[in-house]
């Protein structure tokens, strides 16, 4: 298929040079392998002089490519070219839509200090909203999942219900980074929609995956970046409706609708754009290629650890590139760190403080406990996996988990001390 | 081998693992996160836990080139040390927390989680000497440098830990190791040494305890019983104490007054001469030995404290504790402290000082 191709063909696809094994990479949902065609265009593009916001020549060479840039992800999207506003990537794109949404709501009327949103929203919205309620009097409301992580609809109904004219603002992921499971964006956008409140959503690991439309979705904003979908770094865009007023969180040059001062990163621009239209144009194969390869990664997994639980919903309610599952008995880093040995490269799925890992939130609101949220293990797949290195996986887990049940229970570690079931053998064990 | 490098993020752990590197072992750093919120433990750079140390030794693994991580051992850490030392304080003892740490964690929790994960051994930044010895058994033995000699809180490994211990700096002085660390652009190489508690973030030790425990506070009686004055808290006194007492009155004899006695319970701190201090028999309880457990006298030295002089004596096992005689007396010996026994550089074994006193007849 294409993408092995091109990780055959392009240096840079290669994983870096420096580890001494080959990699089987299975963490597109933390970043993923740049596109060739994206490096060699934002090489081309570095290499021009020019400020998007300049008057002469050499500006509006810039502002060109920006503005061609903003055509073909407003077009790959669903989106108006003035829906667009570039931002540093997801984390400021959710930060503006939260706190800025908030804030004009507010100033519109001071009854609304309630903001709705998913127990299992990623951190760059959770904070934020925590910031909000700390210091700025919002309410937040996290409305309770299901235990595939699925946001319990009913609970948005009452929450709104109980008092319409106060909530400012609700804001639930299109897909979940952990667990994978995609949210009903089009109820949450019926109900909110019915009282005029914005709705929000980061779409970061939905685009790419399942098919994501912004004008579609019907909602006010919508989070994407481009590293998750084979661009840069550093690049991502708020989607934002025409009409929609949102107090901007960086003042400056007045660049994009003056919601986002700061001069505009051309390179980097161009490169989100070519990997969106990339991501959009190949995402209807690719989803159901990503689909079959996940379903064989999950088959294999249970097979060779048959008491392994899938998290997360099933088939098609789930990303086609994410798995995601708990070894009960077994610590997430002493696994990571076994696979890692091994060149297979996969995710707690939860945040880090100095690398100390915290039982994912997400999977806590899904109603695991501690230590089985520190038993879990994320594995993503996206445009570079291959079937090989699904294989490896499967062929390493099992010996893998039977190690690290050892550690844990040899230890003293937390996952024994709280009565998970370590010293149960390991089925299927090669 | 597999080695599992336990790097704290300062020059000593981090020069230990290149070598064990260099020397051909397969080594994968791993700093130890001890609580679970590391901003909360220290914020200065000298500690052994904060996000600071934690990027420290991250970057000491990368510039030697081994794969790192961050295990947390802040559940263990927090059980089997931080509760040890509030209780061994409640009771009036004066606890080594490094000790323990190195009992219960580094070559204990770590080294067996280490083990079941497929290595084969931990390395750390102590100095401390391991030998092949003639029985077979492996010894550990003071290091060269006497300044950084570190087999005091050593002293409580046995024979099943040593064999799965490196201590690559042993042979080396601090001077040379720093020097070492520099050579290797080891950005850790002008790094203060750390001294203090890791989990007392500012350095003071009563004041913690005193949070965490509760005021404690009592008189100040001399050994007759007379009530001299109060204070405000037993945390602030150890035996052997001296400054800080603040007493109104001089003595009688107008000779300096030191900490005798420290009761948890009343409170009482018990003040009175120098050579009140003197002891020259101690119990030990809970022996940890090295080898073999010793079947008769063992003529020897013991060290009373971290950094502390040596003392001739006999040591004998009497059931599960351990009776010291000291040839000459010591002075201002806290229980809970460990007695570690030597013989000659070797490390026989140890034991915690449940009580020292003067021996009548003496």
């Amino acid at each position: 298929m294409a993408r092995r191709a091109l990780s055959g063909d392009y240096p840079c696809l290669h994983m870096n040079d420096e580890l001494p094994v080959s990699v089987a990479y299975l963490d597109h949902a933390a970043t993923t392998p740049i596109y060739p065609e994206v490096v060699d265009a934002m090489a081309a593009q570095l290499a021009r002089l020019g400020n998007a916001s300049s008057l002469h020549g050499s500006g509006r060479a810039a502002r060109r490519v920006v503005e061609e840039s903003r055509e073909a992800i407003a077009a790959a999207l669903g989106a108006g070219p003035s829906e667009v506003v570039f931002t540093s990537g997801g984390t400021e794109a959710d930060n503006l839509a939260v706190k800025g949404f908030y804030w004009s709501r507010r100033q519109a009327d001071a009854r609304r200090t309630r903001i709705l949103t998913s127990a299992v929203e990623h951190h760059a919205v959770l904070d934020p909203l925590h910031w909000l309620a700390t210091h700025e009097a919002a309410e937040v409301e996290l409305l309770a999942v299901d235990a595939d992580g699925g946001v319990q609809i009913d609970a948005l109904r009452t929450s709104i219900e109980r008092d319409p004219e106060s909530v400012a603002l609700v804001s639930v992921m299109w897909a979940n980074n952990e667990v994978g499971t995609l949210q009903p964006i089009d109820e949450v956008v019926a109900l909110a929609g019915a009282y005029g409140i914005p709705v929000h959503t980061d779409a970061v690991q939905a685009l790419g995956q399942v098919p994501v439309d912004f004008a579609g979705a019907n909602v006010d904003a919508m989070t994407v970046t481009g590293h998750k979908i084979g661009g840069p770094f550093g690049v991502g865009a708020l989607l934002l409706r025409r009409e929609a007023d949102l107090v901007a969180l960086l003042h400056g040059g007045g660049q994009e609708r003056d919601v986002r001062s700061g001069t505009l990163d051309a390179p980097a621009i161009v490169g989100f754009a070519r990997a969106t239209e990339l991501a959009v144009k190949s995402q209807p194969s690719r989803g159901v290629e990503l689909g079959e390869l996940r379903d064989a990664l999950i088959a294999g997994v249970l097979d060779a650890v048959p008491d392994a639980q899938l998290n997360g919903a099933a088939g098609n309610g789930r990303l086609p590139g994410n798995a995601h599952f708990t070894f009960t008995g077994c610590e997430g880093d002493s696994l990571l760190m076994l696979l890692d040995a091994q060149g297979i490269e996969c995710s707690t799925g939860s945040a880090c403080s100095a690398g100390v890992p915290q039982a994912s939130h997400v999977l806590l609101a899904m109603g695991r406990d501690e230590a089985t949220a520190r038993a879990s293990l994320r594995f993503s797949l996206g445009h570079t996996s291959t079937a090989s290195d699904v294989e490896r996986l499967v062929e390493a887990i099992a010996p893998a988990v039977q190690r690290a049940r050892a550690a844990s229970q040899g230890a003293g570690g937390s996952a024994s001390s709280n009565g998970s079931n370590v010293g149960l053998p390991v089925g299927g064990a090669a | 081998m597999r080695v599992l490098a336990a790097m704290s993020g300062g020059v000593d752990s981090a020069v230990a693992a290149a070598r064990a590197a260099e020397a051909g072992h397969e080594v994968t750093g791993i700093h130890l996160a001890l609580s679970r919120n590391p901003q909360s433990y220290r914020s200065g750079a000298r500690g052994c836990c904060t996000i600071e140390d934690s990027n420290d030794a991250r970057r000491a693994a990368d510039v030697i080139g081994i794969p790192f991580y961050v295990w947390d051992m802040s559940e263990q850490f927090h059980s089997s040390v931080v509760e040890d030392f509030m209780s061994e304080y409640a009771e009036g003892r004066t606890p080594n927390p490094c000790l323990r740490c190195n009992e219960k964690i580094k070559f204990a929790a770590v080294l067996e989680r280490g083990l079941a994960l497929g290595f084969d051994a931990v390395a750390t930044g102590h100095y401390a000497q391991l030998r092949d010895g003639a029985d077979g058994l492996i010894e550990m033995h003071r290091a060269v440098d006497p300044g950084k000699d570190q087999s005091y809180v050593l002293g409580v490994l046995d024979q099943k830990q040593l064999a799965h211990s490196l201590f690559p700096l042993g042979g080396s002085t601090k001077t040379a190791v720093r020097a070492e660390a520099e050579r290797r652009g080891l950005s850790v190489a002008k790094k203060p040494d750390s001294h203090d508690i890791c989990f007392i973030s500012d350095g003071d030790t009563a004041g913690w305890l005193r949070e965490k425990l509760g005021a404690g506070t009592g008189e100040i009686v001399d050994t007759t019983g007379e009530v001299l004055g109060t204070h405000g808290g037993t945390f602030g006194f150890t035996i052997g104490q001296r400054r800080g007492l603040r007493l109104g009155t001089p003595a009688p004899d107008g000779k300096p007054r030191y900490v005798l006695d420290i009761e948890p319970v009343s409170g009482t701190v018990t003040v009175g001469p120098r050579e009140k201090l003197d002891v020259d028999h101690i119990m030990g309880i809970k022996p940890r030995w090295c080898g073999s457990e010793p079947v008769e006298d063992v003529a020897c030295t013991v060290q009373l404290r971290a950094h502390g002089e040596e003392h001739r004596a006999i040591a004998r096992v009497l059931g599960d504790e351990v009776e010291i005689e000291l040839i000459e007396p010591a002075s201002g010996i806290a229980p809970g402290q460990a007695a570690v026994v030597y013989d000659g550089t070797r490390v026989v074994g140890s034991a915690t000082i449940a009580s020292a006193r003067r021996r009548a007849h003496a």
